[in-house]
């Protein structure tokens, strides 16, 4: 994995409220047994029309949309099913980032694996966020901060461990090899 | 020593090392339950690391997600006529061969939904911690075990090291008192709990559901309850082990058995919270004032007693959209609805007792012209008991498929959906926009509010379909 230090990009609002991972990525697109290609399918029923034609109001088939880095959604973004599909297919896409009030458990812990930074942020911020879709924003993972579009900055939450991963480019699979022996101590402990 | 909640000793004894506030603790899995479809890229991880599974034996694998509840594509009559679908279980099957781990295949007889094989083999048992690429992995949570659903990557760290890196979750105490009425079932009291709790309001807990009417319920009761702690957000559900608990797993398959099985039940004994131990949150649900529910929108928050009306909320966004999307008007009565399809499966509904319950109201009444009723039993065990039973009999008398177990219709992945438009009731657990197929519109309720609406080709009142 790479390491991520700071993103700085313009942003796509999508303010709905619980935008659930069946709508980022639809059951029908996970008989899939690679990671690859799944952003051609991000959002595809939103994105899509039934005869898989662009919906033109749609945020992310704006033409100011491309090219953009930071998606600013709705509170509860990620809730419903693990499936990790659905940072891979926001990844694979471009993106790089989630703001939002509230971030669903299994879709933050899959995002952090990842390397999608999930940033939750104030009700005010967040509102500051979506008044300005398309306005360049920029993260700093080492500060743990976000400066709006006004300038200010603020701080963000996030799970320290995560964060030295990505800041280092670390994936946590190596640090949990790494416990083999207190692993091997644990099952002895177990078995006794 | 001071008084713990079942979380906190079920958390403890799993930890093989603590965190710290710079990292997770490592927390040792139990159980590992897998599937077809939130696997395969964690079994190519370990193949590119030249990775091993650390403990095979703790690892049980089925199919279910993606695998076609037709009787002749399932035993290899006719082929499986997804083609992505027949890979991705071909896929699977070589995986399970290659890394050791037991599957129990397409035509395995102990073959089902992975949450409602776990508990009927025995496999599923208090103080353990059970995960599974799959969110409803909190379904397991009733039988005082913690469960919770993890993704690939996770599946590549359960397999590699038989261990998972955990922050410590807060507790939330849902506490239910009183007796649910006629009529209403453990479905209706989920949904009423996530209709007050909000589809956000779990987010970051483990819920520990207590009080007198959670002790009256039975396993397959609690069953449906934990499986959809998930909808209100919390990770894990919770219900302590009790005599209930024991009187299930006695005599299963996988369960302890003889003197081993006493000893099991004595370590079970000291699992449930201790008279004193604090929650980080708590809330108080009357079970006398539930109703039977049915959702009306786009997530399994919004819903109300049958016999109400959609709610009006001028100038909320969210709520404008989702009944748009669903073809309803605020203010219209829920009942009367019509419907074209009906789905009586899936890991939170598709037990025995839910089969009887609404093959029960279906005595005798044929499915309504024009309504397509789909029942599919959790499990071929499940299968087969209902048809030692006679059910399969009453629900094909009645003009509904009778069907192999899977996930079907609940996710529409195998092809089992629901058309464009179309309204269906569903005994499964999340009416989002397109999660039956595209354009699909669910409304989530309870199996016999399923069988009722079946033969009124409109949502209707279980109620007046009792004996």
């Amino acid at each position: 994995m790479d390491p991520i230090r700071t993103i700085r990009s313009r942003t796509v609002a999508m303010p709905r409220a619980n935008i659930d991972t069946d709508q980022i990525m639809p059951a029908r697109f996970l008989t899939t047994t690679t990671r690859a290609g799944l952003g051609e399918h991000l959002f595809a029923d939103w994105r899509y029309d039934a005869a898989g034609r662009p919906i033109a109001e749609f945020a992310l088939n704006r033409p100011d949309a491309a090219g953009c880095q930071i998606l600013v959604a709705g509170r509860n973004f990620g809730c419903g099913s693990s499936r990790e599909h659905a940072p891979w297919g926001l990844y694979d896409y471009g993106f790089r980032a989630v703001i939002s009030t509230e971030i669903a458990d299994i879709f933050r812990s899959n995002a952090l694996k990842n390397g999608l930074v999930p940033v939750l942020v104030d009700e005010a911020s967040h509102a500051a966020l979506l008044a300005r879709p398309g306005a360049e924003v920029s993260i700093d993972l080492e500060r743990s901060s976000l400066t709006l579009p006004d300038g200010s900055e603020v701080r963000f939450p996030i799970e320290p461990f995560a964060r030295y991963c990505l800041l280092n480019g670390i994936d946590q699979t190596s640090y949990l090899l790494s416990k083999q022996a207190a692993i091997a101590d644990y099952e002895r402990r177990m078995q006794a | 020593m001071t008084a713990r909640t079942l979380f906190e000793k079920l958390w403890q004894a799993h930890e093989v090392v603590p965190e710290t506030v710079d990292t997770p603790a490592v927390l040792y899995v139990d159980l590992h339950l897998t599937h077809e479809v939130t696997s395969p890229q964690a079994f190519a991880t370990l193949r590119e690391r030249g990775l091993t599974v650390r403990r095979p034996e703790l690892t049980v694998a089925t199919l279910d997600h993606s695998t076609p509840t037709d009787r002749d594509q399932l035993f290899g009559k006719v082929p499986i006529r997804m083609e992505s679908a027949a890979r991705q279980i071909r896929e699977f099957e070589s995986n399970c061969a290659e890394f050791g781990i037991e599957l129990l295949g397409l035509t395995h007889e102990q073959r089902g939904i992975v949450h409602i094989i776990g508990p009927e083999l025995g496999l599923t048992q208090p103080g353990k911690t059970i995960v599974c690429g799959d969110s409803h992995t909190s379904t397991h949570g009733a039988f005082g075990a913690l469960a919770f659903g993890i993704g690939t990557t996770e599946v590549g760290h359960v397999l590699a090291t038989q261990c998972l890196l955990q922050r410590k979750p807060r507790t939330l105490a849902v506490n239910v008192e009183g007796e649910l009425g006629r009529g209403v079932t453990a479905k209706d009291l989920v949904l009423s709990i996530i209709h007050q709790l909000g589809v956000g309001g779990g987010t970051g807990s483990v819920i520990e559901y207590r009080g007198s009417t959670i002790r009256r319920l039975s396993m397959e009761q609690r069953m449906t309850v934990c499986n959809m702690s998930i909808e209100a957000g919390a990770r894990a559900g919770l219900v302590a082990p009790d005599e209930t608990t024991y009187a299930y797993l006695e005599g299963r398959p996988r369960a302890p058995k003889g003197t081993a099985f006493e000893r099991a039940v004595a370590a079970w004994r000291k699992l449930p919270t201790d008279p004193g131990a604090g929650f980080d949150r708590e809330i108080v649900i009357d079970a006398a004032g539930i109703a039977p529910m049915i959702t009306y929108g786009t997530n399994p928050g919004m819903s109300v007693p049958i016999t109400g009306t959609v709610p009006v909320r001028s100038g909320d966004g969210v709520h404008a959209k989702a009944l748009e999307y669903m073809g309803l008007t605020a203010g219209q009565p829920m009942l009367g609805q019509k419907v074209e399809f009906v789905f009586l499966g899936s890991c939170t509904n598709a037990r025995l007792s839910d089969l009887r319950e609404a093959a029960g109201v279906l005595g005798g009444h044929k499915v309504a012209t024009g309504v397509r009723f789909i029942v599919v039993p959790g499990s071929q065990q499940i299968k087969r008991a209902a048809e030692a039973e006679g059910l399969d009999r009453v629900f094909i008398d009645a003009g509904a498929e009778w069907r192999e177990s899977g996930c079907s219709m609940c996710l529409g992945m195998n092809g089992d959906v629901v058309t464009r438009g179309a309204y269906c009731v569903s005994t499964s657990n999340r009416n989002f926009e397109g999660r039956q197929g595209v354009g699909a519109r669910t409304l989530l309720a309870s199996p016999i509010t399923a069988a009722a609406s079946a033969i009124a080709g409109r949502i209707a009142d279980p109620r007046g379909f009792l004996a």
